[in-house]
């Protein structure tokens, strides 16, 4: 391949006007044509277009085209496309590169045509020097176990079982509790329509059970985990017992569980105040104590107060407990003798209330923002109050649920993170002190009920998780996905896929969906019945390794083991291609494919170089 | 220097920092034209003797960047580039080339305006420390060569790969080694293998005697002597000649 002779063609995009309205395209063009083994250049209003890409591969055919660069907006969304127009005529897709002129040169020098058509002379000709180097690859083809293990049996875990199930595929749904259901186990009802959390748990649990695909395995988790996309040998702990298997896909579901805000808000200092999810508890229960006063604090331990990130669903988990208690509390309310704890409590007293309601603004959204008027509509007024920094009820039937609380009289009061509400407990008795922002004046209440809205957080396993399965958390500690908006529920790693919770906040229809998704995903390799990886892989050249094992040693995804020779080998399709091995090697024995030390420094180097032209 | 232009090479890992710069671009954040990017998988690919390379080549700055600690897409590849760059720099610092020129972020596929920041910033550093003096001064060029060379040694590369496992497992005494033991102890070994490849770099050029070594690397000729016995150990390094009462020496493997 090396001494063979390069012919290079180059095409370069105008993206409309995104491009060539900042860079001057056909003097580029005409500067590439001066390079090196470049034997055709052009330029195309939209290469990504049918016409530009005929253009291509009519080119390759009548230029006999052995590279091809494209010059447009971004690899990280249109490479695959231009790869695969190259393979339709007949080219490797590894002999194709891509420079970035749009994203990175034409979008952020918007002011400076000249320059940023130097600029994308200088990125061309280290395209061109890239392109020269690189050689074609063949992607080895591995048989695939058709058969999916599921890692928890949550709301998510349970509909990837299902969908993976219902596509013919074997699937081991491995629950560390004694029961299915995850999360949604603790609650009573859930939104919009105060359905029953239980039923519905119910109805999703039977489906599971009765899929003669699905195999459950309660008091159950995966110990060890060895092997890639399309062959994962795994360990089973199950009721003690180790049980090996073998599966070609893993789905992660493990969810997550709640914030404890230690020594926030007066927590632990009275039964009475309680979490978000310890309240859920007890209307589940009907433990719940006989009320007058209740309230809600938002973002406690969220949004900066320890972890960073918005748990997103609590506005509306506490908008429907709100909801719920002021259209349903007679229902809810704990057996008799079972909500002694608050029975003796004095009565509410809210000073100067009355001026508070004279001067309450109208919120944003409208409403009865301040209105202290009757709670529930039968029996004693129940006050409900939710302390917020803003409420996100993101989307349409959340935001009904908004006004629809503020119709019932659900007050909200906002409050900053640099003035929250102070609560305390008095001989039993809850207070909370807290600066009425839109008033601009110190108040006080006093619930029988503070209820904190913490955020979900990571699971106390999960690094042990992501160190077993070589997949990455973020940094607030839930696993990370490979691309938010692309790739949403694979892991970078082929073959194991992520969903629910334990990726982030989400409710239940969230929850679902990405277990769909997820489920759908992992069946491409079981349907396909083999595996392609991307021939991105390091190879050893063993006659120079020494086998002194630093490459095992680094090595992320445990792809590489020492042969029978003592000399390092590679798994190809555990690679992903990183390239820590071979930035490691102390021999140069590694040789990164597509991403070579000669490749990168070719390009790179073209980079010092001055264009003339 | 109003008019300096400077030449700065950026490796950019695919998942977190190349995505941040297309981020950048969708948002149409400006920053000077000045930077050429390279994309990698992780930015763990890119070893000391690749960015030391370019250096040599007269690149005006380099800037390695990389996923934010805790969120590379290969588990733990940045802590290594951490690593590498770290080399890279105490090399750099050896030839005299001035180490401001080389740059580690961690910009992150959220980070657009970020991004624009940092290189806003990196390029405005290069433009004030000028260009590149290494094209005009054969003498760094030497040096830098040497850089490359010591970069590649088995020992800097099995140092820089083993922080990790070092400094949290021990080794196999389980002796554990604190961060800062580890830096020294490895800015030391560093040193030793620069200036083992700078003689080897110098006397492969023409051969030398301990003393005109000892003069051209600025060091005391009793350390250069040691240096010189090491190599001869290995074979590294021959007699040539000698020169009324002084031997002179001659790389048997190629200098840089
Ligand atoms: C207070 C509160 C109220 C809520 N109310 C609503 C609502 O009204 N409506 C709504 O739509 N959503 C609501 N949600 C959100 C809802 O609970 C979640 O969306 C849902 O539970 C997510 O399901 P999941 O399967 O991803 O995770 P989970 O429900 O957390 O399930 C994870 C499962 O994995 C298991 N597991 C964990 N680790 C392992 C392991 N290592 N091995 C094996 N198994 C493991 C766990 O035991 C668990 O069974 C609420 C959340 C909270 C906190």
């Amino acid at each position: 391949m090396s001494d063979e002779e390069k012919r290079i063609g180059v095409f370069i995009c105008h993206c409309g006007s995104n491009i060539a309205g900042f860079i001057d395209v056909p003097a580029v063009t005409e500067y590439v044509k001066t390079l090196p083994d470049v034997v055709f250049a052009t330029r195309n209003l939209y290469t990504c277009a049918d016409d530009g890409l005929t253009s291509i591969k009519e080119s390759i055919k009548e230029h006999k085209l052995n590279r091809v660069v494209v010059a447009a907006c971004t690899p990280r969304t249109h490479a695959p496309l231009f790869q695969g127009t190259c393979q339709e005529a007949g080219l490797n897709k590894y002999l194709f590169t891509f420079v970035n002129i749009r994203d990175q040169c034409s979008w952020v020098h918007m002011k400076e045509k000249e320059k940023a058509t130097e600029k994308a002379k200088d990125l061309l000709r280290m395209g061109v020097a890239r392109a020269r180097l690189l050689q074609a690859q063949d992607e080895v083809k591995v048989g695939v176990t058709s058969a999916a293990v599921v890692i928890g049996g949550g709301v998510a875990g349970m509909s990837a079982a299902l969908s993976i199930a219902d596509q013919g595929f074997p699937v081991r749904l491995v629950e560390k509790e004694s029961e299915l259901g995850g999360f949604v186990r603790n609650l009573s009802s859930v939104y919009q329509e105060r359905e029953d959390a239980g039923a519905l748990l119910k109805t999703i649990i039977d489906r599971v059970r009765s899929n003669p695909n699905i195999e459950v395995l309660l008091n159950s988790e995966v110990i060890s985990a060895d092997g890639f996309v399309g062959n994962y040998d795994i360990i089973i702990d199950t009721k003690g017992q180790e049980r090996n298997d073998k599966v070609g896909v893993i789905v992660l579901a493990t969810g997550t569980r709640e914030y404890i805000p230690k020594g926030l808000y007066g927590y632990g200092q009275s039964p009475n105040i309680v979490t978000l999810t310890e309240f859920e508890k007890l209307v589940k229960e009907r433990k719940l104590p006989k009320l007058s006063s209740v309230a809600f604090i938002q973002c406690v331990g969220s949004r900066g107060q320890d972890k960073s990130y918005c748990s997103r669903i609590c506005c509306n988990v506490s908008l429907k407990n709100a909801m719920n208690l002021a259209e349903n509390y007679k229902n809810m309310r704990g057996l008799e003798g079972t909500g002694a704890v608050v029975e003796a409590a004095a009565p509410k007293e809210t000073p100067s209330e009355g001026g508070e309601r004279r001067h309450g603004r109208r919120g944003r959204r409208g409403g009865a923002e301040e209105s202290e008027e009757g709670g529930a509509s039968e029996g004693p007024k129940l006050e409900i109050v939710i302390f917020n920094r803003d409420i996100m009820a993101y989307g349409v039937d959340h935001e009904l649920m908004y006004n629809k609380a503020r119709e019932k009289k659900v007050r909200l009061v906002r409050y900053t993170p640099k003035n929250i509400p102070k609560v305390s407990v008095d001989s039993g008795k809850l207070v909370i002190d807290y600066w009425h922002d839109t008033l601009q004046m110190q108040r006080r209440m006093t619930p029988d009920l503070i209820v904190l809205a913490t955020p979900v957080t990571s699971q106390a396993d999960a690094k042990e998780i992501s160190m077993m399965l070589k997949v990455p958390l973020g940094q607030d500690g839930f696993f990370l996905e490979a691309h938010v908006k692309l790739r949403p529920v694979d892991f970078a790693t082929d073959g194991i896929y992520v969903c629910g919770t334990c990726k982030g906040p989400a409710d239940i229809p969230e929850a679902v969906s990405q277990g769909i998704a997820a489920a759908s995903r992992a069946s491409i390799p079981l349907a396909r019945g083999f595996v392609q990886p991307e021939a991105l892989s390091a190879f050893v050249d063993s006659e120079v390794c020494s086998g002194c094992g630093n490459c095992i040693e680094v090595c992320p995804f445990t792809a590489i083991r020492k042969n029978e020779h003592g000399k390092a080998e590679v798994t190809i399709a555990a690679c992903k291609g990183c390239g820590n091995c071979g930035a490691t090697c102390p021999e140069n024995a590694i040789f990164m494919n597509n991403y070579s030390d000669e490749q990168l420094l070719a390009e790179a180097k073209a980079a010092l170089q001055e264009a003339k032209g | 220097m109003s008019d300096f232009e400077p030449k700065i090479v950026v490796f950019l890992c695919n998942w977190c920092s190349y995505a941040g710069a297309d981020l950048a671009g969708v948002s149409r954040y400006q920053y000077p034209t000045n930077i050429r990017a390279v994309r990698v998988m992780c930015s763990t690919r890119i070893s000391a003797h690749i960015v030391l390379e370019l250096f040599k080549e007269g690149a005006d700055g380099v800037m390695v960047s990389g996923c934010h600690i805790g969120d590379c897409h290969y588990i733990n590849g940045n802590l290594f580039t951490k690593r590498r760059v770290k080399l890279a720099d105490d090399l750099l610092k050896l030839t005299g080339v001035e180490p401001e020129r080389l740059r580690l972020e961690w910009v992150s596929a959220a980070e657009g305006e970020k991004y624009s920041q940092v290189i806003t910033s990196f390029v405005k550093k290069v433009k004030e420390l000028g260009p590149s003096p290494v094209l005009k001064d054969p003498k760094l060029v030497t040096r830098l060569g040497a850089a490359v060379m010591a970069a590649k040694y088995f020992r800097s590369k099995t140092l820089t790969c083993k922080e990790v496992k070092l400094t949290a497992k021990g080794n196999v005494y389980e002796e554990v080694i604190g961060p800062k033991e580890y830096d020294l102890m490895i800015e030391r070994a560093i040193e030793d293998e620069y200036q083992k490849s700078l003689i080897l770099t110098l006397s492969s050029q023409e051969a030398r005697s301990v003393i005109e070594l000892a003069k051209e690397i600025g060091q005391p000729t009793d350390r250069i002597l040691e240096y010189v016995v090491a190599l001869r150990a290995k074979n590294m390094l021959a007699l040539d000649r000698i020169e009324g009462t002084t031997p002179r020496y001659r790389a048997t493997i190629g200098g840089a």
